[in-house]
């Protein structure tokens, strides 16, 4: 009963979470191109290109791709072997399990008429297959372990996903030796197929010893060792009845070791009744991970191949744009987390100074993928992911790299329009406002300004650093000011960039933060060093400039927290 | 002479024939150069947002180049700049030394200062000499007339930098007379080329621009002369979209110093990239002088 409620609803979920995300390849918007084509064109452009693809010559290159990319991962084999080797274990092994195993109701008792999970090949397959999976996590941490640089961060989603398939898997084989130790399991077997009445004593005995012989169930009653008759009584009881649908436990040999394992506490296993309780674990998280699938890391089973598939039969500038919205959709989806795009990353070494996600460009990818979803995002997140997406210095290397090919130089630069439409541009420009609308200048022009310290622990911030308390040994000669290549391209400088350069060096002798931050003389300073070369006393203005824009920008930070 | 080739984020994606033109002008003068792949960005984006990720930036790039016993030999200006000014901070500061070690420790890096940074045009005036130069070039240009650009994150600060006399510098003005060009005097000469404000302020930016290009013209040069991208982008890619949009020609296309100094050492013009200028600059073949005559008996 609470199997088939728990099979249905996460079939219905796993359904609807499949519709769902295959739905936002068709409403996620990126691009200006892509901006004035509705989902359903998208929708209808995508069936026409994907049948016209299909009876036609680039069939040829779908099947090819579906065979070398997708299901091989020819991609992954160029890259790394080890890699390869470890995903393709994963990979495969579950796979082969799901279908054998996790189906066998619906393929493999279809296929082959003598199917019994216990007889095998099939009973040895199982454990095999579990094996290859294994092996494959066992390689993944290995190369984890032994792995130094920069590694990507793994997120929660990450980690769930892979806690699920564990528990699939370890209860799994623990179920497996639980069986075969039970023996009430056995009786139940024995009352069903044995044909033999309770009177048949003997014979139940003989049957009995063969199986806690041969087949690892433990009885309370029944202890070897056992005589040579009763044995060969046994065995030929078992051939009658138990032969057709047993093959021997010790080809699981998984499970097998777990039973042996178990054996002492057997007894008190089964009285709990232990092998239930986890048969209800092994498929809840089995059905979980179902429900799960189409919301986590596992989405890309269905995805990435997708993507692999389209992108190779898209041609730049001849596919139809509506198709092209759609694949740069996909990438969204297609992107399998790996990190490799941040292992080469030229400005992931920022994140451990700059403690900001969005730096990391599989983590940006993600941000952009919650910034398509339409839900709110706080102004904190968009100013995280505008400091990410501007501290990139598009130096394509991560679409280089990317081993499914996705186009992420392209999606940066789309991720940097989208942001600007929201009000969100390169930071410095954005704060030249931001922070000029905050301590706006033009309210002080006729006010005298205290010259009582105003923010101590502000210049505080200045004297950490050698370069920026130069600042204290300005004697106001105005060097700085008269070289300035800014100052000089206006007429009316003061009204273009608020204060000038010596004026600033004395808002700071003076403490006064908010003149200081607030002048857009920090943003125009083109960074031409002309002033701090000219400098009599050695202070060095540009440097000084350089880490006002620090402080405004974390001030900007701090104050959208 | 062996150096680790620095290129930075832009070189390899929107310059690829001031590498190109670099490798070959160096192979020929001599100078061998080690690629190191996990070389990241020089840190320069980062210094309006964050001093010390800046710091750390230039520092992993410093100590992967120490790791390999290396001198750097920077192609760009801004981040020669950069990678200058974050190795005197290094140096200077004990407290942000011990930072930076703390952290590149975690990857087995550190950095000691035991290094140098070397931009490519010292790197030829200093390492390679004129002389040797000179020797090189098969056909120097006649009556063609350079504006020298210098770029600011070279000469300045002057004393941290160290690459020319920051008020009366002359080492390009040499590495370009040796070709047999004329370097002319302009105005406007050691000032900005307006890249830095390229996207925080445009309209400021494209004043910088404009105010050298009209000065350059009017000291009567053909072309403009970079050694570093920023400048490069502006002054090519930066100056046909102005004269695009706002028909305000100057006519003075630029050209990479690798380039100019290539061409007259007869390396191909397609190893150069002559070609892949923004700004068409095949015109300058014509100045070079007459392939001297196959000697015949």
């Amino acid at each position: 009963m609470l199997y088939t409620i728990t099979l249905y609803t996460s079939l219905a979920i796993f359904v609807a979470g499949l519709i769902y995300r295959i739905s936002n390849w068709f409403r996620y918007s990126i691009g200006t191109d892509a901006a004035d084509i509705t989902a359903s064109t998208r929708a209808s452009a995508a069936v026409g290109g994907i049948t016209s693809t299909i009876f036609s010559a680039k069939i040829g290159i779908l099947l090819k791709v579906f065979l070398l990319d997708v299901l091989l991962q020819a991609w992954l084999l160029k890259k790394d072997f080890l890699r390869w080797l470890a995903h393709i274990c994963i990979y495969g092994g579950f796979m082969l399990l799901l279908l054998m195993h996790g189906l066998d109701k619906f393929i493999t008792s279809v296929v082959f008429d003598n199917y019994y999970s216990t007889l095998n090949p099939f009973m040895f397959l199982r454990d095999f297959f579990g094996l290859v999976v294994i092996v494959g996590v066992g390689i993944a941490i290995y190369r984890r372990l032994l792995s130094k640089g920069p590694r990507p961060q793994s997120t929660g989603v990450d980690y769930y996903a892979i806690i699920i398939l564990a528990v699939i898997m370890i209860s799994g084989v623990i179920l497996e030796g639980t069986k075969i130790v039970s023996n009430s399991r056995y009786q139940e077997m024995v009352d069903e197929y044995a044909g033999l009445d309770e009177e048949e004593t003997e014979d139940l005995m003989a049957l009995g010893a063969y199986w806690v012989q041969k087949f690892g169930v433990v009885s309370r009653d029944i202890k070897g060792p056992f005589d040579k008759n009763t044995l060969q009584q046994g065995k030929q009881l078992h051939e009658m009845s138990c032969a057709e649908c047993h093959s021997r436990p010790q080809w699981a040999f998984m499970g097998y070791g777990a039973s042996r394992v178990m054996s002492p506490m057997a007894s008190l296993l089964d009285r709990a009744n232990i092998h239930t309780l986890l048969w209800y674990i092994h498929f809840l998280a089995c059905f979980f991970g179902l429900a799960y699938l189409p919301f986590s890391k596992f989405f890309h089973i269905f995805s990435t191949p997708v993507y692999l598939l389209a992108n190779a039969v898209k041609k730049e500038g001849k596919s139809d744009p509506a198709n092209m919205a759609t694949l740069r959709a996909i990438e969204m989806d297609a992107c399998t987390h790996c990190g490799d795009c941040t292992t080469r990353c030229s400005v992931a070494v920022a994140f451990n100074e700059i403690s900001n996600p969005n730096i990391l460009p599989h983590e940006k990818l993600a941000a952009f993928r919650r910034l398509l979803s339409g839900r709110g995002l706080s102004k904190k997140t968009l100013m995280a992911i505008q400091e990410g997406s501007y501290i990139c210095t598009d130096c394509h290397r991560c679409t280089d790299v990317c081993p499914i090919g996705i186009n992420l130089e392209d999606l940066w630069l789309n991720l940097k329009a989208h942001l600007a439409e929201l009000g969100y541009t390169k930071p410095e420009a954005w704060a030249r406002e931001a922070i000029g609308a905050e301590f706006n200048l033009v309210k002080l022009k006729d006010k005298t300004l205290s010259l009582t310290p105003v923010d101590k622990g502000f210049v505080g911030e200045l004297t950490g650093s050698a370069q920026a308390s130069t600042f204290s040994v300005c004697f106001g000669c105005q060097n700085c000011t008269n070289v300035c290549p800014v100052v000089g391209n206006y007429e009316n400088p003061k009204e273009m960039v608020g204060l000038l350069p010596h004026e600033i060096m004395h808002c700071l002798a003076l403490k006064h933060k908010e003149l200081a931050l607030g002048s857009k003389m920090l943003w125009d300073c083109v960074t031409c060093y002309v002033c701090q070369e000219h400098c009599p006393q050695g202070v060095r203005v540009t440097d000084v400039l350089y880490q006002l824009k620090n402080l405004a920008l974390k001030h900007l930070k701090e104050k959208a927290a | 002479m062996k150096f680790a080739l620095f290129l930075g984020c832009n070189i390899p994606v929107r310059l690829k024939h001031y590498e190109s033109a670099s490798r070959a002008v160096l192979r020929e003068l001599d100078v061998e150069l080690v690629d190191i792949a996990e070389f990241n960005c020089c840190g320069y984006p980062l210094r309006n947002i964050d001093l010390k990720a800046f710091v750390l930036s230039s520092a992993r790039n410093l100590a992967l180049a120490e790791r390999e016993n290396l001198n750097m030999i920077i192609l760009c200006k801004c981040g020669y700049g950069t990678l200058r000014m974050a190795d005197h901070l290094i140096r200077e500061d004990a407290r942000l030394r011990e930072d930076v070690n703390r952290t590149l420790a975690k990857e087995g890096l550190s950095y000691n200062g035991d290094i140098q940074v070397k931009h490519i045009l010292s790197v030829l005036f200093n390492d390679v000499g004129i002389g040797v130069i000179k020797e090189k070039i098969t056909r120097p240009y006649e009556n063609l007339k350079i504006a020298t650009h210098y770029g600011c994150h070279a000469l300045r600060p002057s004393n941290i930098v160290q690459f020319d006399d920051p008020v009366a510098p002359s080492l390009f003005d040499q590495l370009v007379e040796v070709t047999g060009a004329e370097s002319v005097d302009w105005s406007t000469k050691l000032d900005c080329c307006g890249g830095p404000l390229l996207g925080t302020n445009d309209e400021l930016s494209l004043d910088f621009t404009e105010k050298k290009l009209a000065d350059a013209r009017m000291a009567g040069a053909h072309y403009l002369t970079t050694g570093c991208t920023f400048c490069q982008v502006q002054f090519d890619t930066v100056q046909k979209m102005v004269a695009t949009e706002k028909g305000t020609n100057h006519h003075v296309p630029s050209i990479l110093y690798p380039q100019l100094l290539g061409l007259c050492m007869g390396i191909d013009k397609n190893v150069l990239g002559l070609d892949c200028n923004q700004i068409d600059i095949t015109g300058i073949e014509g100045f070079l002088a007459p392939e001297p005559l196959a000697e015949s008996g």
